[in-house]
């Protein structure tokens, strides 16, 4: 091909509608005669419900119904990720709340109406006697004698207590012979995801035949069909589930929520189509929450900086309930990530789920990696420190060297392959490190605060060998699956299980389609999102839509390719074996003035006149694909900021990302997935944070108080890549989503301590505010009498 | 309340109550629903229309208030198959991943520009402050506003 297709920054071919306002989102849809629910919640974080009195708002016109528990049989909202060895305490979860509240948000009651408005003003009637119990927000705290009991299940509210560890005597070793020992206590504070789009939901009944169609902002249309089938009580032949735009999920739109599940029911119940559209407050108290950990981490080392063991012991708060994949984030996600790219030899995690009367915690964007990313990089910056010793030459003492086929680290996980110094290298280059130290030690002699952060991670994406999910107690299977049809007429209608929300797979999977099969981009149509168009698949997260729907495409495409030769060689009465391909032409070894296109094969395949022997009718190929390894993308990533010492201001000067997700299908694309991931990175490093009072009240309960980052935050980021091919992978891709989220926050973070290292400051809790970051200076000023002025 | 604007170029008459809101009516009354709720208290922008040419958020307007006069939204941009130059440097630069602050991006940035022919990244990263995005990092929706400005300016 004159210019390859693979590789290609083309322009989305998602925009058009986009940009014109013509894509239809779920709060989008209008049915004739729709009904609209607004679900009354628990302004308490932990209460019991002695009654609920639903006559007043029953009685407003235009309410046709309020239901409560009570009012129900619908199975428990299921946790799907039951991690072994952990004594899991699966904790009921109705759809409703019964008998007590868990959180502010926690669903009492529906109410039913002609219209929104009609609706929330009912939703206002519903009085409910509530009987307030004592909150617990911390999860350190949650798990203390004598903290108030959210479950009775779980004593001392534990959900799970989780270790993966090299070998304790080993660990125990390393860190009582160590010459170095450093400690960091860590708040992986609470973030609210914040997707533009918040959930929604609407549920159309077909009495006659028996059939539901839910419309539903979802990471993962087949697991919601999956779910909300068992816990509404219908066949899962029978419930359609469609996504259809989807505005943003980052991980908060995997989980399956009762919200949904309601909506379902209702619209049986009633015979009506129902619709729910969450409200921003409401996103922000009952949409899950990412991160919420508080870690104790330490570090072992030689004198001469190798690393020669971590460990840490993490409290994870889950919230009131056990969301989808709550359990798996703090444990299989995160504890088998802590030799990030380092040769450690002894490691251990000690992850303890804790409920706590707040809002559940799910995957957010990295979800468990970026934590893990978090305290191996912070505590490597520590180690430099307290040895005196550069942090880049720290890292290069302990990276993995080079490998393109499997290396195991003291975890037991086999990462496919890597060249970390590549990276790091590459990085320093476009930040000019050597002299960046220069001016940062010639402007602290005028009284500047300038830092260097310097990250290098890798990542566990492509989630995964659907063993290693049965392994790990994760309640599905992980492979994807597609169907590549080629139509007589040489159109190609791609369908996929994944249900990409953003990320731009319609452009990338017909891209990688054009390139295996040769038809231009515009004859090629993805679909995905819809249960009864598309084959099975496990979801868009864990960045494993390319890195394994991916896969199952191009594998796809290989079949037709194989089929279309064979109906190429009988159309040129030649043996196959002595055709030869080129951009979507099929020859005759040595002729390739005389061929077959490939929708000639296709047309003729499809007539169907005069096949080849045992060749069946059509140009069709579905492909299953289960990945033999996760993929682990890297990369290395440097910050420059500048602290203002009079109010504690961090300006973000320079961000230099150079990351490495094997071969970029459409580069333009990874770019915008690193700028998003960056942004989302760097929100929690500066900004961002949930914040709950001792009640269990979220004062970020609106986007006027939860910091999402603005433009005005950020420089020119700078951005670069280098390529390792995964080596399982067919096409070596690797996944980018969430490279930019995890290795930013550290980066940031080790930036603005580097940048207060002559106050001798060496923790500030996230966001690093400019009140936080001011305070500490003043308490490091009044304490040593250092820092000048 | 009696109501009359005129949306997209077309004058609509509506019978609707005092306290719905404008966003409501141009999605629900006119099922325009390219302008999109995202945060019910003003700050993410992705409600953002033209109301007589000028950039308001449609979420804090009453439809009343828009009485008598002229609303824009994305839906009004390009003329015929012929995008907006706006539209297009969005699309051109990858200024969009899930697209739904999309819409009230392109409206807020038109009109910046209209002021603003020729603005400093700087000031363009400002005057994004009321238009939220969670997917791009900003990046390249700077980069299609300083391209639909060459554009326009050209």
């Amino acid at each position: 091909m004159a210019s390859r297709i693979f590789g290609s920054g083309i322009k989305r071919r998602e925009d058009p509608r986009l940009i014109t306002g013509k894509g239809k989102f779920t709060g989008d849809i209008m049915l004739p005669h729709m009904l609209h629910m607004v679900v009354v919640r628990s302004p308490y974080a932990h209460a019991t419900i002695k009654h609920i009195d639903v006559t007043a708002a029953a009685a407003v016109e235009g309410v046709v119904a309020v239901y409560t528990n009570a009012d129900m049989t619908l199975a428990n909202i299921p946790c799907a990720w039951l991690i072994p060895n952990s004594n899991l305490k699966l904790v009921p979860h109705p759809p409703l709340a019964k008998e007590k509240v868990r959180y502010v948000g926690d669903g009492v009651a529906i109410v039913l109406a002609e219209s929104r408005d009609i609706a929330q003003d009912a939703a206002d009637l519903v009085r409910v006697d509530y009987e307030a119990l004592t909150a617990v927000v911390n999860p350190e705290e949650a798990s203390m004698d004598g903290a108030p009991l959210l479950h009775v299940e779980a004593p001392n509210n534990i959900a799970f207590r989780w270790i993966a560890s090299s070998g304790d005597a080993g660990v125990e070793k390393a860190f009582a012979e160590a010459d170095v020992v450093v400690k960091e206590r860590i708040v992986q504070q609470r973030l609210q995801p914040s997707s533009m789009e918040t959930r929604a939901a609407v549920a159309q009944w077909d009495s006659g035949n028996e059939e539901m169609t839910l419309w539903v902002s979802s990471q993962n249309p087949h697991i919601a069909r999956f779910v909300v089938s068992g816990v509404a009580g219908l066949p899962e032949h029978k419930l359609r589930v469609i996504a259809p735009e989807v505005g943003g999920g980052f991980g908060a739109k995997l989980p399956i929520y009762p919200d949904e599940v309601l909506t379902v029911w209702a619209a049986r119940k009633l015979d009506r189509p129902v619709k729910w559209v969450e409200s921003r407050s409401e996103n922000y108290t009952v949409t899950t929450h990412g991160r919420d950990h508080i870690e104790y981490v330490e570090i072992a080392a030689t004198k001469e900086g190798k690393v020669t063991a971590l460990r840490g012991k993490v409290y994870a708060g889950m919230g009131g309930y056990l969301s989808t994949a709550a359990p798996g984030i703090p444990t299989i996600a995160h504890g088998l990530m802590y030799s990030g790219v380092y040769t450690i030899p002894n490691l251990r995690c000690e992850s303890i789920g804790v409920f706590t009367t707040t809002t559940p915690v799910d995957a957010y964007r990295g979800a468990g990696r970026p934590e893990a990313t978090f305290l191996v990089e912070r505590l490597m910056d520590k180690l430099a420190d307290k040895l005196g010793m550069d942090p880049v030459v720290l890292r290069r003492k302990n990276l993995i060297p080079p490998f393109a086929n499997g290396y195991t680290v003291a975890m037991g996980i086999t990462y496919d392959s890597g060249n970390y110094e590549g990276a790091l290298a590459k990085a320093l280059g476009i930040a000019d490190y050597d002299q960046l130290r220069k001016e940062q030690a010639e402007a602290r002699t005028k009284g500047r605060y300038i830092g260097i952060g310097v990250t290098t991670y890798a990542e566990l994406c492509g989630f995964g060998p659907s063993a290693v999910a049965g392994a790990t107690g994760f309640q599905g299977g992980l492979w994807e699956s597609a169907i590549v049809r080629v139509s007589p007429v040489g159109k190609v209608q791609v369908l996929i299980g994944a249900s990409p929300h953003g990320q731009g797979e319609e452009t990338t999977f017909a891209q990688i389609i054009s390139d295996e099969l040769g038809f231009p981009v515009k004859d090629i149509d993805v679909i995905h999102g819809d249960t009864s168009r598309t084959p099975m698949g496990w979801g868009t997260y864990g960045s494993r839509t390319t890195a394994v729907g991916g896969a199952a495409l191009v594998l796809a495409a290989r079949k037709i390719k194989e089929k279309a030769r064979a109906m190429a060689a009988h159309l040129l009465e030649a043996a196959v074996e002595d055709i030869d391909y080129d951009d979507g032409k099929f020859f005759v070894k040595g002729s390739p003035d005389k061929f077959k296109t490939i929708q000639d094969a296709t047309l003729m395949a499809t007539l169907a006149w005069n096949l080849p022997p045992g060749m069946e009718p059509g140009m069709e190929a579905s492909q299953f694909y289960d990945p033999p390894n996760f993929t682990y993308p890297f990369g290395a990533h440097i910050a420059v900021v500048e602290i203002d010492p009079d109010t504690g201001k961090v300006d973000l000067k320079r961000y230099i990302a150079v990351d490495d997700c094997g071969p970029q299908i459409n580069p333009v694309i990874v770019k915008g997935q690193v700028h998003g991931g960056l942004a989302q990175g760097i929100g929690q490093a500066l900004c961002e944070g949930a914040v709950y009072d001792d009640n269990g009240q979220l004062l970020t309960g609106a986007m006027t108080d939860y910091a999402i980052p603005r433009a005005d935050m950020f420089p020119q980021f700078e951005i670069d890549h280098t390529v390792t091919p995964s080596p399982h992978h067919p096409i070596g891709v690797k996944g980018i989503g969430e490279a930019g989220t995890i290795a930013s926050t550290p980066t940031i973070y080790n930036a603005v301590i580097d940048a207060l290292k002559p106050f001798g400051i060496e923790s500030i809790n996230m966001p690093l505010t400019a009140p936080r970051v001011w305070a500490a200076i003043q308490e490091a000023r009044a304490n040593h009498a250092i820092g000048g002025r | 309340m009696k109501v009359s604007i005129t949306v997209n170029g077309k004058l609509y008459v509506r019978d609707i109550e005092p306290r719905m809101l404008l966003v409501n009516f141009i999605r629900e009354e006119l099922g325009l629903t390219g302008t999109n709720v995202g945060c019910d208290t003003s700050q993410c922008g992705a409600c953002t229309v033209h109301m007589d040419g000028r950039a308001i958020k449609s979420c804090t307007c009453f439809a009343v208030q828009a009485d008598g006069r002229q609303v824009t939204t994305i839906e009004g941009m390009a003329s015929g198959d012929t995008l907006h130059p706006m539209q297009e440097a969005f699309w051109e630069k990858h200024g969009l991943q899930c697209g739904f602050c999309t819409p009230g991006m392109i409206m807020a940035t038109t009109a910046y520009l209209k002021d603003h022919p020729n603005p400093t990244e700087a000031e363009i990263r400002h005057a994004l402050d009321g238009n939220f995005c969670r997917c791009t990092g900003y990046q390249n929706i700077v980069a299609a506003v300083k391209t639909a400005a060459e554009k326009v300016g050209a």
